[in-house]
């Protein structure tokens, strides 16, 4: 460690970089806020303030977010997709993880090379590639909310891969063994050790792709027929240039405070658990967890 | 080690089958529908199943199209778009993520978290808050008016859309970063200081070497979504002055009725993309050893 005289030293010097580091939050986040009080304004316009009413949000009987039935929509259907891709998924990530840790040979190479080649390859593709199949393959499957919801569980799925491998090298295997040991078959070290050890990991995994799907875009509007299956960051894209009200930046404010409640929630739920559990961490762990830093 | 294959194959066995089912053999789709024909009667493309009466004309065309034609120049200007945003991101979310890591202090957390908030507002909320911004009776514009300075930043201005990806990718590169910086040993740097290197020669000749892989792979991770990017330039710019290559695949695929190019731009994306991918797995690969070790 260094001496205080040291870092003393250092920390006179670095006023530039705390300097651009504010300003870089700045500029990150005061365009959104603005984006946000423009959803109170009085009048039309989402750049000229005239005001403020809760008139995009609930009052005006037609455009407003709480009337406008394409707005309503468009959240339904994003809540809708969201919920279920996170259920279909989030079993399937965790079973592939410990799969794809634990068998042993070649099938063990094709295995994880398929479960990380999503990673790497860009939403643009697999939408397009999705697109295809869908329209010339798997013709049973029609585009809109069913071939929606396959794009966003194939996308998502090595995402969950992730979180739950972090947290299973994390684990080891002693705990297992100390099971077997003690006289339990390999399903129930499963069931009754490891799958309450990776409880975190499961939460983690259900914020991730919550907060994922609800905002995807490119796979969601590849997949999309038509306003049946309209979710909210296609409403946004196909308004932000027209016309628009402000009832466009109420709604994409709610879109915002959805993904926050639902991290929120996570985050709490996780460290209340690493608490409970004698872990270290705390919200910081917790943070850790969700946006995948420490794997 | 826990033996019992049986039980581990069957765990992976659906999760396996589903990126198979949803993820190998649309790709495979994708190259049957870009080496098929078009269909004399519908004008739509004819997928081509089997790979041995695969058709390359219409590939030569867009080969052509892409090193000659009409598609060079959106082959290029992606290439220059993504670059300049990725210098640009390094510079500016570097030292970013080296203060986090180095000197946050008590206010770590803090910034940490001001830091990933962006990560959860939503992309399509980042960039119509620019839109709001740039329109010409925007805050941003009437501000730059007051200076003389009149111009339309939301109409085919390179600069918005370079700008546009910068600030819609930027997040996912400042933490990756400073993951890789926090994981350095920094006794190392101490110990170059003190055996008499500059502050700027530790950096240069112990830092950089050794967090090297990992700012590759962070720089790869917002490379690939770059390259396939096309809303944002749809949004900040909607004119063909800035197209790039998502544009053109988003074109064909979905408002055209040449999806066989469509799908030959995709493959030409993930062909040229590969590149970048296998750097990043063996940078990835070679970065975790060295943490291991």
């Amino acid at each position: 460690m260094n001496t205080d005289f040291s870092t003393a030293k250092v920390r006179n010097k670095l006023s530039p970089l705390k300097l651009l580091i504010w300003g870089y939050i700045i500029w990150s986040l005061v365009p959104v806020i603005i984006a946000v009080a423009y959803s109170f304004n009085d009048g039309r316009s989402r750049s000229v303030w005239q005001g403020f009413s809760l008139r995009w949000w609930f009052t005006d009987p037609h455009a407003s977010l709480w009337h406008n039935d394409a707005m309503r929509n468009a959240i339904t259907n994003s809540l809708i997709l969201s919920f279920s891709t996170m259920l279909i998924v989030t079993p399937l990530g965790i079973t592939l993880a410990i799969g794809a840790q634990r068998i042993r040979g070649r099938s063990k190479i094709v295995v994880q090379s398929l479960t990380s080649a999503p990673l790497i390859t860009p939403e643009i593709v697999v939408g397009a590639a999705l697109l295809l199949t869908f329209t010339r393959l798997f013709t049973m499957i029609p585009l809109g909310y069913t071939a929606q919801l396959l794009g966003n569980v194939t996308f998502s799925l090595s995402s969950v891969v992730i979180i739950v491998r972090a947290r299973l090298i994390s684990i080891g295997s002693s705990f297992e063994e100390a099971a077997r040991d003690l006289g339990a078959t390999s399903v129930q070290a499963l069931r009754f050790v490891l799958m309450p050890m990776l409880w975190p990991s499961v939460m983690a995994s259900l914020v991730v792709v919550f907060a994922t799907v609800i905002d995807d875009f490119v796979i969601t509007s590849f997949l999309s027929s038509g306003i049946g299956s309209e979710t909210v960051p296609l409403r946004i894209y196909s308004s932000v240039r027209g016309g628009a009200t402000p009832a466009l930046n109420a709604l994409a404010t709610l879109l915002v405070l959805t993904s926050f409640t639902v991290l929120i929630i996570g985050l709490f739920g996780l460290s209340t658990w690493r608490k409970q559990h004698g872990e270290r961490g705390g919200l910081r762990a917790a943070l850790a967890d969700v946006t995948q830093m420490e794997n | 080690m826990i033996k019992s294959p049986r039980l581990w194959t069957g765990l992976a066995i659906p999760g396996t089958t589903w990126l198979i089912t949803l993820f190998a053999i649309p790709f495979y789709a994708v190259a049957c529908v870009a080496f098929g024909t078009i269909d004399p009667i519908f004008r739509d493309a004819a997928p081509q199943w089997n790979p041995l009466l695969w058709n390359l004309d219409q590939a030569q065309n867009i080969l052509v199209s892409l090193t000659s034609g009409p598609l060079r120049g959106v082959f290029i200007r992606t290439v220059v778009y993504v670059i300049s945003a990725m210098i640009l991101s390094f510079v500016i979310g570097f030292p970013i993520a080296y203060f986090l890591a180095r000197h946050a202090g008590k206010r770590k957390l803090l910034l940490l978290s001001l830091i990933i908030v962006p990560f959860w507002v939503n992309y399509l909320m980042r960039m119509l808050a620019w839109v709001n911004l740039l329109s010409p009776s925007g805050l941003f514009s009437r501000f730059m008016s007051m200076f003389g300075i009149n111009y339309n930043w939301l109409d085919g201005s390179p600069t918005t859309v370079i700008l546009g990806l910068v600030y819609g990718y930027i997040p996912f590169l400042i933490l990756p970063l400073y993951a890789t910086l926090e994981r350095l040993d920094w006794r190392l740097i101490e110990a170059a200081r003190d055996l008499g290197a500059s502050s700027s020669e530790a950096f240069r000749l112990v830092t950089v070497p050794m967090s090297k892989a990992g700012l590759a792979a962070a720089g790869v991770l917002i490379a690939l979504p770059m390259f396939g990017d096309y809303y944002t330039n749809d949004l900040l710019s909607r004119s063909p002055n800035t197209e790039m290559l998502g544009n053109q695949i988003d074109f064909y695929l979905n408002n055209s009725t040449q999806p066989q190019n469509g799908a030959l731009l995709v493959l030409v994306m993930s062909l040229f993309l590969a590149i970048f991918m296998s750097f990043y797995l063996r940078s990835t690969n070679r970065f975790a050893k060295e943490t291991v070790k």
